[in-house]
């Protein structure tokens, strides 16, 4: 969180300037939406946490029902209706000794302390913290020791389609709906000039081809690494603004550290092979340095290649769970001091927070695809000396 | 523990999902996209240098025109220049050759004037030889009738002779 | 002192850190933007890059930190 509020009051202004200069003429209406968005999406969280939270006696814990929104989860959980869970169930796959095992999340009947059995394909499965388990044979009822640990089950390999992963695809409907349009409209207009949302996305792509690509990876290679950064930038984007959305129930994908570790994992893979004799010439036997500094650079360079996609995988995912974590906790400044007069505050700081958060989105899509850029190009560079 | 260990389906599913993202998009999206787009400034670029070899070539018709027309302006004044110094060799020669046709004239008068002077002075001189011999004739037989002035004439003719 | 405090401890010293790293890198970029206002792009776009890197080593201690916090949950 404080790293997100150091890139903002920094850096924020002039790149927002320089991504949506181009689009200036749509500026003002991008901005209504986004303000309008934003005032139904504030007063969807209050009104989400209020419904679910603020209705029992029992201690309202921050700390969980942050980690809820956080974490991934095997339901959509919508709202709460009368004390009742309003949810999208969604499909269990999971890999058994026995094959595959699939049933809906609904059969566990919102439970997530282990205690709904689902007995499906000759297994018995409880859901208990949003992991699913598998009860030993023979076993009937879940057993915990003390330290909340399931003793008489083990966990299957789990693949199924979670909130994460739901939302992921609906990402990928919409960015592939908005690039088929805009490369329709390429292809409709006879002289190559976009129209409709071609003409919003242009500048998007033509920024990250000038600014990120060109200056990062140079002129001859960069047009390889194109459609990879293309694709990131834009993958990243939209999830982090989808995980923004409070009504989806802050699906928090880009700030899932799988999620990351798999994009970090493929600029890994990609400048690793994209690596030249130069490359690793400076990583095994750094030039124009005396020998003993040579071996004494060896292992440091080898630990900075990977330490590399790590600090990707850590930044992203840090960054955009620190953002929701924050906005999550003013929220529940509320119903932590259990008064209505604190909410107007905490309404006024979460907003604030969430249009800093709006800009990060873009800044941290930009800094993992420019990263990206900087070590292909660092692969691909020629000697020059 | 939890929020920073991956989760083993959402590792599978975002992998096949981003390749098969980055591969439909790349088809279909990206290569259309970026063609337009890089289409589009080669065309700006190559209309723009279009535009300025056509200011070049105007500048390069505007500099011929120039010099056609300081061309033409010159050939004229040759020409003029032409045409003067002919006139003025035509009068000269003109006036040259009346020269010396004139002069001839004058040289071929003056040997005329020459010629029948001479011829005049020969029949003068055959003139007055006759004339003279016609003279001497009547004198020299008037002479010769009587022997005393015979005998005179030759002893006057004699002592003439002598004196010569 | 819990554990969870002493791991909120560890957050701020990172914290702390990369604060200082990373205003000296907007101090100087914004003093070169400056002086050279025609480079203003270059500028701004190295000063992310690098503010990017020292806030990786935050939040290296972040992660850490929540690596300690969590088991005791």
């Amino acid at each position: 969180m404080f790293v997100n509020s150091f890139n903002v009051r920094t850096f924020a202004p002039n790149l927002k300037q320089g991504i949506f200069n181009p689009v200036r003429m749509r500026i003002n209406t991008l901005k209504n939406i986004i303000l309008s968005a934003l005032f139904i999406a504030v007063f969807n969280v209050s009104f989400a946490s209020d419904s679910k939270e603020g209705d029992g006696d029992e201690k309202f814990n921050p700390n969980e029902m942050i980690m809820h929104h956080v974490k991934d989860a095997h339901e959509f959980h919508i709202i709460d209706w009368n004390k009742k869970p309003i949810s999208l169930p969604l499909p269990i796959i999971l890999w058994t000794d026995n094959g595959l095992t699939t049933f809906m999340s609904s059969g566990f009947h919102h439970d997530d302390s282990g205690k709904e059995i689902v007995e499906k394909n000759g297994g018995k499965f409880v859901k208990f913290h949003e992991k699913i388990y598998q009860l030993n044979d023979g076993e009937t009822v879940a057993v915990f020791n003390d330290k909340h640990e399931l003793t008489n089950a083990v966990k299957p390999l789990d693949f199924s389609i979670t909130r994460n992963v739901f939302m992921m695809w609906v990402s990928v409907i919409v960015l592939l709906f908005i690039f088929f349009s805009a490369a329709r409209s390429y292809k409709k207009s006879k002289n190559n000039v976009p129209s409709g949302i071609g003409s919003f996305v242009e500048p998007l792509v033509v920024f990250v081809r000038d600014e990120i690509a060109r200056p990062m990876i140079g002129e001859h290679k960069y047009k390889r690494y194109m459609p990879y950064l293309l694709t990131v930038f834009f993958f990243i984007w939209i999830n982090n603004i989808f995980g923004l959305i409070p009504i989806l129930n802050g699906a928090n994908l880009s700030g899932n550290i799988a999620f990351t570790m798999v994009l970090a994992l493929f600029t890994f893979i990609i400048t690793t092979l994209s690596g030249n004799k130069n490359y690793w010439q400076h990583i095994f036997w750094m030039p124009g340095v005396p020998v003993p500094m040579k071996i004494f650079l060896m292992p440091i360079e080898i630990i900075g290649m990977f330490t590399k996609p790590i600090s990707l995988m850590i930044r992203l995912f840090a960054n955009i769970t620190a953002g929701h974590i924050i906005i999550l906790a003013l929220m529940s400044l509320i119903f932590i001091f259990k008064s209505v007069a604190i909410a107007p505050v905490s309404v006024a700081f979460s907003l604030f927070i969430t249009v800093i958060e709006i800009v990060v989105t873009a800044i941290q899509a930009y800094i993992f695809t420019i990263l990206s850029a900087l070590y292909f190009g660092m692969a691909t560079e020629e000697a020059h000396h | 523990m939890e929020l920073v260990n991956p989760g083993f389906g959402l590792v599978f599913w975002t992998a096949i999902t981003f390749l098969i993202l980055l591969f439909i998009l790349r088809k279909f999206a990206w290569k259309p996209i970026l063609g337009a787009v890089s289409d589009r400034e080669e065309g700006i670029k190559d209309a723009l240098a279009s535009a300025e070899k056509a200011r070049q070539e105007m500048e390069n018709l505007t500099a011929d025109n120039e010099r056609i027309l300081q061309e033409a302006r010159a050939e004229r004044e040759a020409m003029l220049k032409d045409a003067r110094d002919m006139k003025n060799k035509m009068i000269s020669d003109a006036k040259e050759e009346a020269q010396a046709q004139a002069s001839k004239m004058i040289e071929q008068a003056q040997a005329a004037i020459e010629s029948e002077k001479k011829a005049a002075m020969a029949e003068l001189k055959s003139h007055v030889a006759g004339l003279s011999i016609d003279i001497a004739e009547k004198v020299v037989r008037d002479e010769l009738s009587n022997k005393d002035k015979q005998l005179k004439l030759v002893e006057g003719m004699l002592g003439e002779a002598t004196l010569n | 002192m819990t554990i969870y405090g002493i791991a909120a401890i560890g957050a701020g010293l990172a914290a702390i850190g990369a604060g200082m790293g990373i205003g000296k890198i907007g101090g100087s970029a914004m003093e070169a933007m400056a002086r050279q206002p025609e480079m203003h792009g270059k500028i701004q776009s190295s000063a992310l890059i690098l503010a990017a890197f020292v806030e990786a080593v935050a939040l290296f201690g972040v992660v850490v930190a929540l690596l300690q916090a969590a088991p005791a949950a």
